[in-house]
């Protein structure tokens, strides 16, 4: 018997932080009092909270350790587990407060959402099918085991699920199609590439509860009929494809996938497909080309893979988020699923948030939301208290929403008509140093790198759009580019053969709505106020500020800053590389973004 | 830079077998039996791939096709360090790229390139997942969090 079950954070933000050195010198130091044997200690997934790493929550005591060093250990180990007092220094204090949180509950991160698909993710053992099932799993399994497939799919057409992957299309629908499409094979396929570069929810539940996606596709399965699956995960995630491999083994072991699954006649084979780094490998079209071992691009549609999919049988292919929510629509049935989101949106989305917040990680939320909400009261605001620009929701494929749509509900239907969309779930806030125009030039410069070529819109649209947003940032823009960006936007959405296209030109539309001005400002007065673009700004010291205390000069790898110490700097803007590291590390806040040449106007 | 800078380390072609065999006959192979080669060779060298589009009975340059669509894979042999600076959305925001450039003026190498000793491969990824902690980059899959361009020269030293 374990006295107490630590769940130590082993997912990657947190193994970044250093949660490796963390758990080596737990063990050790309970090995030395010779109590190991009395801890569990489990590499848990990810319970969201990657700002406050490495992270330790202790049942049943119900504490939550955060921010930890291994030179933390040694004092948590002797006052907390052998003498019993819970160390409040690491416990989670928000900024500006005095109070120490103990539990999740308590935390402010935690207080708005809504934990549906993460329910287990850093709560259990991922590598463990016991725990799983302890908490409930493969209950909708058997449920569904004596359901007609017709029902199963209208219990997922009433529950209201809408595909997490980006688009939003109806899963009950989706499945409806495939159940009814003739073949003598059908297929299921996870899609488990996160093509969005901001973004890591999918990884999160694949690392963290992977039982959760094999239970549901295999619901999925029974619903249209297939006895085979695939799951198509990038290569770049190793250790969701191990988890998942192994948690594969371990339902194959129990008899929960197999031949004659729990003696109901059910046969499903669950394969695993590494992708091989294409963005477009995302797109579905694309995505099962890759699986047939070709060039991953995409094929006009229809027909859709719901009639002719993988090797030309009828496929049934949803995100892994989505497919994390069928267990739970099986187990609290349709109704009580719908509960929670809005009218068109049901259920919650977990988010990848990012970016300029206080608290970014992984959260999950009901649907309906505002951003306000998830920007302020779960990402705590921005960091040093800034003021806040932007968040781009989306991705590649979305947009960046202004202040004045703060408070948007986050529901399918209302970010699509602010110009962005769900997307799969990444979520990045922005301050007043994010440069609007460098960020449209990033996203496009990304999905025209991944065009995959095949169509001349996207392949040649893009890069030409691309050009125009390098050359305002780098100070040569025009006005008259800003209609020429309309038109090839709108021709490129038109006339693109997949989403990809289709989708590109959305950041740089909703950049171009909500901040044409910064766009002018690069063309007509040659200045980037986020000090972002390097041809368009200077930095320069403000005396009034400076107090001389020299650590900028410290950092700077060419020598540019001068001054005698305690008394203001000056910065030599010829040698400036503007590197930025001397912004970072002033905490006068004494470094400032100027017009290019206004120099002797600040630095005298 | 890579191919030609410095002779190529012999190539053993028998463990082509090795990989291919247990593949034979089977379908949707391709990407696979790329994977398997490139882990064996840590790239994809030519002979090699020429010995298993043989093997499989399929035209070499379908099986260069693939090889150069996907990002994963390298034609060229690569440094004893690859370093993966991530480029995802959350660390272009944080400063990601005076980061890449700061390792360009140390290394003399940009994206894609190899030093000529092979110390060092420089790339990019996209979001790592700790996105909390950008601008990040990975080095042999250690991850660096919270960089600013003044701690890299120190981060490089410690890889040889
Ligand atoms: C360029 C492009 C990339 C995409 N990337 C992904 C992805 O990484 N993950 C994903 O689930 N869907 C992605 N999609 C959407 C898929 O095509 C497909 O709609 C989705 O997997 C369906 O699942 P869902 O209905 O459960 O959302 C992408 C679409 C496009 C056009
Ligand atoms: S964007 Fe770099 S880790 Fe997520």
């Amino acid at each position: 018997m374990f006295e107490k079950h630590l769940m130590v954070c082993g997912a990657t933000g947190c193994l970044a932080s250093g949660s490796k050195d963390v758990t080596e010198v737990l063990e050790k130091e309970l090995s030395d009092r010779g109590i190991r044997d009395k801890f569990r200690i489990v590499m848990a997934g990810c319970p969201g909270f990657c700002e406050v790493g490495p992270i330790i929550v202790v049942y049943p005591d119900e504490v939550f350790y955060c921010r930890l060093d291994p030179e933390n250990i040694a004092e948590i180990v002797e006052q907390h587990f052998v003498n019993g007092e819970i160390v409040e220094k690491h416990l989670f204090k928000p900024p500006k407060s005095k109070e120490v949180k103990r539990f999740y509950d308590e935390i402010p991160f935690y207080s708005k959402q809504v934990f549906n698909v993460l329910r287990n993710s850093g709560r259990v053992n991922p590598e463990s099918i016991d725990e799983y099932i302890m908490r409930g799993g493969y209950r909708a399994l058997t449920r569904a085991l004596d359901m007609k497939s017709e029902d199963i799919v209208e219990e997922v057409k009433t529950a209201g699920l809408r595909g997490r992957g980006g688009a939003g299309f109806p899963s009950g629908l989706k499945w409806k199609f495939t159940l009814q499409a003739p073949g003598t094979k059908k297929y299921i396929v996870c899609n488990a590439d996160e093509g969005d570069p901001g973004a890591f929810m999918d990884r999160s539940i694949l690392e963290g509860d992977p039982h959760a996606i094999i239970e549901g596709m295999l619901i999925a399965g029974l619903a249209i009929g297939s006895d085979e699956g695939y799951v198509y995960c990038r290569a770049e995630y190793p250790l969701a494809i191990q988890r998942l491999k192994m948690a594969i083994e371990q339902a194959e072991e129990y008899g929960l996938l197999g031949e004659n699954i729990l003696g109901s006649g059910y046969n499903y084979k669950l394969n695993i497909k590494e992708g091989a780094g294409a963005f477009v490998c995302g797109e579905e079209t694309a995505l099962l080309a890759s699986i047939e071992g070709k060039r991953g691009v995409p094929r006009p549609r229809p027909p859709f893979p719901a009639q002719k999919g993988l090797w030309d049988y009828p496929t049934c292919i949803n995100n892994v988020e989505t497919f994390a929510n069928v267990p739970l629509i099986l187990r609290l049935g349709a109704e009580e699923y719908a509960k929670v989101g809005t009218e068109n949106s049901k259920g919650t989305k977990v988010f990848a948030l990012a970016g300029k917040v206080n608290n970014t990680g992984l959260v999950e939320v009901p649907m309906g939301i505002t951003i306000k909400e998830i920007v302020y009261d779960v990402g705590g605001g921005i960091q040093k208290d800034r003021a806040f620009k932007a968040v781009q929701i989306g991705g590649p494929s979305g947009g960046c929403l202004p202040e004045d749509k703060l408070d948007l509900p986050v529901d399918y239907d209302s970010l699509t008509q602010a110009g962005a969309i769900m997307g799969s779930g990444g979520m990045i806030a922005m301050d007043e140093f994010t440069c609007m125009v460098d960020l449209a030039r990033y996203f496009l410069s990304f999905t025209q790198n991944e065009s995959c070529g095949k169509c001349t819109p996207c392949r040649e649209g893009t890069k030409r759009m691309l050009e125009i947003l390098e050359r305002i940032t780098e100070g040569e823009g025009k006005l008259e580019d800003l209609d020429t960006l309309r038109d090839l936007a709108s021709s490129i959405k038109d006339s693109s053969l997949c989403g990809l296209g289709q989708t590109a030109p959305n950041p740089v539309l909703t950049t171009l709505r909500y901040f044409e001005h910064e766009y002018r400002e690069h063309i007509e007065e040659k200045y980037c106020r986020s000090g972002i673009c390097k041809e368009l700004f200077e930095y320069a010291i403000d005396p009034e500020s400076c107090n001389g205390c020299r650590a900028c000069t410290k950092v700077c790898a060419v020598d540019a800053i001068s001054g005698e110490k305690k008394e203001p700097h000056k910065i030599d803007v010829e040698l400036c590389t503007k590197c930025g590291s001397c912004v970072d590390r002033c905490r006068q806040d004494a470094i400032k973004i100027i017009r290019v040449g206004s120099e002797a106007d600040v630095q005298g | 830079m890579g191919e030609e800078a410095t002779a190529l380390p012999e190539i053993d072609l028998d463990k082509v077998d090795e990989v291919v065999d247990p593949f034979l006959g089977k379908k949707g192979i391709m990407i696979p039996v790329l994977q398997n080669l490139q882990e064996e060779y840590g790239y994809l060298p030519r002979p090699a791939m020429e010995k298993a589009a043989r093997k499989l009975k399929i035209p070499v340059s379908k099986m260069y096709g693939v090889a150069t669509f996907y990002a994963q894979f390298h034609l060229a042999p690569r440094g004893r360090n690859i370093i993966r600076v991530c480029k995802g959305t959350a660390c272009h925001i944080q400063g990601a790229s005076k980061i890449s450039d700061r390792i360009t003026e140390i290394l003399g190498i940009t994206t894609g390139e190899t030093t000529e000793d092979y110390r060092f491969t420089l790339e990019e990824v996209a979001c790592i997942g700790a996105c909390a902690l950008a601008p990040v980059m990975t080095i042999n899959d250690n991850p660096h969090g919270r960089l600013t361009p003044d701690r890299i020269q120190e981060i490089l030293d410690s890889y040889e």
